[in-house]
């Protein structure tokens, strides 16, 4: 008697759907991504309790680590349109190609006149050119990069800028204290500080 | 697969010699791994890298407005002075005359939270309609650092205290106090 043989039942799935459903989602996520920009120096943020996101755009940051002040605008067009403000006050020209290296630039720490040397060189070499932006009363240049970023705010997009300080931890107070002066002195009374969100113990 | 038909001519004569179908299945396990896991990747750094905005309102230091200050009464309020060491110091009233302190604690939960959160509740009992609890004042001395200041101002959130201020002229008697008690 022959025996009865139980069908061996096959393993392969079908992974086709499976996998057009993976990749569709995968696309969707690395398109809506939005890396943090890349800090020229790292910085702690401090934890916090709230839960306010910060917004994307119409926004400069003023990040304040080891005693130097960097500053920071969100968007490009903005970026160009100050510093050509910016060169009409200080006397320097910048040509078209500087203005468009300078567009894609997410922070930079330098005095006005290291400007071109910072814009002109690359990613490895901007990394070590960090000596701040001047906040002393003497020579304030930070207070001329706010007023004519909010002038290009204002004039491209019709929209008040907000300004947002990004501080690390171990930051001594007097350097957020010359920064937030700078702020009052134009009259920028409220602004908001980014911070993580805490983890609750 | 790909492999040569070594087993000989001959034998079948006449025979059309025929290729084998190949088999259009491709294993795609480990193309689907991959594409999972970069999906979770982007999941988390996305929803995660969001930072979040502490919003400071600072009062208006417009030199020729000086007539604008405020008078508040003075067991209302509450001031912080932060030192070093991740320590600060609060006093109830005047420095001079205190009502209270001052007294060292640090930023944890048992520490300043616990203060401002007894004494924001005698205030409110004691007061009336127009008493809108404790005012605090937040004097950040040069010893201090970022994260003490982002801290106060958080408890200031968890505590729901109303009515705060940051004072940037910090005065030298508080300065004196810091260093008595090495905080400066």
């Amino acid at each position: 008697m022959p025996r009865v043989k139980v069908k061996r039942q096959s393993t392969v799935t079908d992974m086709t759907a499976m996998c057009d459903v993976a990749f569709l989602l995968l696309t969707f996520f690395i398109l809506t991504a939005k890396f943090k920009p890349d800090d020229p120096l790292p910085i702690d943020i401090p934890a916090s309790t709230v839960q306010i996101k910060v917004p994307e755009n119409n926004l400069a940051t003023l990040s304040i680590v080891k005693g130097r002040v960097l500053f920071g605008m969100s968007d490009d067009d903005v970026r160009g349109a100050t510093l050509d403000k910016m060169g009409k006050q200080y006397n320097i020209s910048f040509t078209p190609e500087e203005k468009k290296r300078f567009s894609g630039i997410d922070a930079f720490g330098v005095p006005i006149k290291d400007l071109k040397a910072f814009i002109a060189a690359n990613g490895e070499e901007r990394k070590k050119m960090i000596p701040g932006v001047p906040v002393d009363s003497t020579n304030n240049e930070l207070n001329q990069w706010l007023l004519q970023a909010r002038y290009a705010t204002k004039e491209l997009h019709n929209k008040d800028m907000r300004v947002t300080l990004k501080g690390d931890n171990k930051e001594e107070y007097p350097t957020v204290k010359k920064v937030i002066e700078t702020l009052q002195d134009q009259k920028i009374n409220k602004f908001s500080m980014i911070t993580s969100l805490r983890v609750v113990k | 697969m790909a492999e040569l038909d070594t087993s000989g001519g001959g034998g079948k004569k006449g025979k059309k010699v025929r290729s084998k179908k190949q088999s259009t299945r491709v294993d795609l396990t480990a193309m689907v791994d991959l594409a999972f896991l970069l999906i979770t990747f982007f999941m988390l750094t996305t929803s995660l890298q969001k930072p979040q905005a502490m919003d400071l309102a600072m009062p208006d230091k417009d030199k020729n407005n000086k007539d604008a200050e405020l008078a508040v009464k003075e067991s209302r309020t509450m001031t912080v002075v932060l030192g070093s060491n991740n320590k600060l110091e609060w006093y109830l009233g005047l420095l001079d005359k205190p009502l209270e302190g001052p007294t060292v604690t640090d930023y944890a939960r048992d520490g300043i939270r616990k203060v401002l959160i007894e004494k924001n509740k005698a205030v409110l009992a004691q007061g009336g309609a127009k008493n809108n609890g404790l005012f605090v004042i937040i004097k950040p001395s040069d010893k201090s650092n970022y994260k003490n200041f982002v801290d106060i101002l958080d408890e200031m959130k968890i505590v729901n205290i109303q009515s705060y201020g940051v004072s940037n002229d910090i005065f030298k008697p508080e300065i004196d106090l810091l260093k008595k008690d090495n905080l400066y």
